[in-house]
């Protein structure tokens, strides 16, 4: 996993509650046994107006100009900014690789759903909660300035707009010291290897049916 | 000091706290890895990369039920794609020495109905799955969740999660379900009780005399809906309708051990003065047969209503969303839901295609047959026992004389990725799970159902209430 660094981003707006992961990625794009190559097919159904099969060559599809993301001032977008209950839905990994396969590196929104919000930390893509009326307000704020862009410092967890304007915003410490160090959660796991033997083998002992 | 059912789950399970903040991220032992094609290629890849093992083999149960054709499956599959996925899987499963049920195994079914069938799914135990609807396993008095992909690799790598407590709600559903009434409805009615984010945050205990009343099918059903609720877990305190059920199964424990487990079993409940951290009532008695007429399961309403009316919703992003959801469903405000025409059926998923759901399903359509304007109604059991055990009581042949098509177990039409799909514009009624855009197939509506409710549908061509039907025969 790469380091997250501070740094200032052009953040697009995405006006709908409740986008579900079905939404981010379109099930058909699941079939692919590779990590990466996604952000082609991020919000497919919404961003192409012929549908979406694996394998298309995405430049010569029929974009849907009114989507958000294909409007030209929306172009290099690293911040999506979004609605309540963002990333619902099934437990696909595929929809945070295809945001930041896309070039998201952060997503805000009043709120997450669980394993979406728990599966953007395993690959370095950070989601952060705002309250919702600073939300509404950078909603305003994206759609009446051109070029309009926030600076994330994780570090300090804070949000700088050009106006000068700051945000605090909360994350878990450990998942921060993860995400500023580029650290590989399994290696950190493995660091307890002995503990979890031991715990396994207490478990065995008492349980023994759970290891038939 | 008195104790939830997630409280006494979780501490056993706690392998390393980084900190006593209990808001602190910690290492939790996993007992059971349930594993499928899609979510798993990419873990077992980075975990082979990584030079890596996993940690318990006997902890991993696999299937492969996302991608399998429903129909005749004797040639294999015929997808390139799909048939490189399933591929993948059962070579890794024979590389790594994991048990995997394959295709053409009678017990291959979906990885939520197979679990509690096979008794790998038992009470106490913490239970994952790269699929969220792992919630399903929590009618055991599990803790069971789904998980990302690189979850999927950290467990196999590990046998543990780094995670946090969740908050803990209680749901308690009291009186006695009216005739035609189902888990389903009950699920449903819940969600259109709190949203689909109601339950972010929590791990939600289902409770009272209506649950307690349930079959383990029916608990299951109710689990498996709690990730619609925003509730990665979802759980029902054990009983003696969940020991009769796991007693006999290939996994399950015997002999001496089957005695103490059962006395361990028997512990976990909420203590009678645990403290939840919210806490919502519904009554039994008032709950409807559901129909949802959105793009999300809270999206709902029950079969005497009618489609809602935006104009009347004065919070402006809700009202959008509204307008949104009908604009896509083809559907006009204030609509009666019994005028809703419908094109296909769909009875199955990891929801509702378990034998009860079946026999309920069959019952409404025995002697009967689908209405002229449904072009497909599908039939598609969850497992090959469960098929099995279906064509032993004769249902095949009751849904075979009504026009259904009675197929080979697997996820099918309730997420398209094999060829069972909705094309675009038809409207669905399904057993499944979510009603979100192109869920079913792009630009295909589904409205969400239980099974007697999807199978009377198919009978009259609309949406019409079960009670009624059942009050004729
Ligand atoms: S039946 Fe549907 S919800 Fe259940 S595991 Fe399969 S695809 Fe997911």
């Amino acid at each position: 996993m790469n380091k997250f660094h501070t740094f200032t981003g052009l953040v697009a707006p995405l006006d709908r509650a409740n986008v579900d992961t079905d939404a981010i990625i379109p099930k058909q794009f699941l079939k692919s046994i590779k990590r990466s190559g996604f952000g082609q097919n991020l919000f497919d159904e919404w961003r192409y107006l012929d549908h979406g099969e694996r394998g298309m060559d995405s430049s010569k599809r029929v974009l849907n100009s009114e989507f958000v993301l294909n409007q030209a001032r929306y172009s290099g977008v690293e911040i999506l900014l979004a609605r309540a209950n963002f990333g619902c839905g099934s437990s696909r990994e595929h929809a945070p690789w295809s945001l930041q396969d896309f070039g998201f590196r952060v997503i805000i929104a009043p709120s997450f759903a669980d394993i979406f919000f728990n599966n953007c930390f395993k690959i370095g893509l950070l989601p952060i909660i705002l309250d919702s009326g600073t939300v509404d307000y950078l909603f305003d704020e994206v759609k009446s300035i051109d070029g309009y862009r926030l600076t994330v410092d994780l570090h300090n967890q804070l949000i700088t707009t050009a106006k000068n304007e700051v945000f605090n915003f909360a994350v878990d410490a450990f998942r921060k010291h993860c995400l500023l160090n580029g650290l590989d959660e399994i290696g950190l796991t493995l660091q307890h290897a002995e503990k979890i033997r031991q715990f396994e083998q207490k478990r065995r002992n008492e349980q023994p049916w759970l290891f038939a | 000091m008195m104790q939830t059912l997630y409280d006494k789950l979780w501490s056993q399970h706690v392998v390393h706290a980084e900190s006593d903040d209990p808001n602190s991220m910690t290492l939790i032992y996993i007992d059971r890895h349930l594993v499928h094609e899609v979510t798993s290629p990419q873990a077992f890849e980075s975990l082979r990369l990584a030079g890596r093992k996993p940690w318990r083999l006997n902890s991993i149960l696999a299937v492969a039920d996302h991608n399998v054709p429903t129909t005749d499956r004797s040639h294999g599959i015929h997808d390139p794609v799909s048939r490189l996925q399933v591929d993948t899987l059962d070579q890794n499963c024979d590389e790594l020495g994991i048990t995997e049920f394959k295709m053409n195994d009678m017990r291959q079914g979906i990885v939520h109905v197979i679990g509690p069938e096979q008794g790998a799914t038992l009470p106490g135990m913490t239970v994952v799955c790269g699929d969220s609807h792992t919630s399903t396993h929590g009618a055991f008095g599990c803790l069971a969740f789904g998980i990302g992909t690189s979850e999927v690799e950290h467990v196999l790598a590990t046998q543990c999660l780094l995670m946090k407590k969740s908050k803990t709600m209680q749901i308690s559903v009291e009186g006695e379900l009216g005739r035609g009434i189902t888990a389903k409805d009950i699920a449903l009615a819940i969600i259109g009780e709190i949203g689909t984010a109601g339950g972010t945050g929590y791990a939600i205990e289902f409770t009272g005399s209506a649950i307690r009343a349930l079959s383990m099918e029916g608990r299951m059903t109710l689990c498996n809906m709690a990730i619609e609720a925003g509730a990665r877990a979802g759980m029902v305190a054990v009983d003696d309708t969940t020991i009769n059920y796991i007693k006999g199964r290939p996994f399950a424990p015997q002999d001496e051990l089957w005695d103490k487990a059962v006395a361990y079993w028997r512990t976990l409940h909420s203590d009678a003065d645990a403290v939840f951290d919210r806490t919502v009532k519904l009554d039994a008695v008032q709950i409807k047969p559901q129909v949802t007429w959105g793009t999300s399961p809270e999206m709902v309403t029950t079969i005497d209503g009618s489609v809602p009316d935006p104009s009347h919703i004065a919070d402006e992003v809700k009202r959008h969303d509204m307008e949104q959801a009908l604009n896509y469903m083809g559907l006009r405000p204030n609509t009666p839901i019994q005028q809703i025409m419908l094109d296909k059926i769909f009875i199955g998923s990891c929801t509702n295609s378990r034998i009860e759901d079946l026999r309920a399903a069959a019952q409404i359509v025995n002697g009967k047959h689908i209405a002229a304007n449904i072009k497909q109604a599908l039939v598609v059991p969850g497992s090959g026992l469960v098929k099995k055990q279906a064509e032993q009581e004769g249902l095949d042949q009751v849904f075979l004389a009504a026009g259904f098509e009675w197929r080979e177990p697997g996820c099918s039409m309730c997420l398209a990725m094999n060829d069972d799909r909705l094309t675009a514009g038809e409207r669905c009624a399904s057993t499944s799970n979510r009603n979100f855009e192109g869920r079913q197939g792009p630009g295909g509506r589904t409205h969400l159902v239980s099974p007697a409710m999807a199978a009377a549908a198919a009978i009259a061509g609309h949406f019409v209430d079960v009670r009624e039907i059942q009050q004729q025969s």
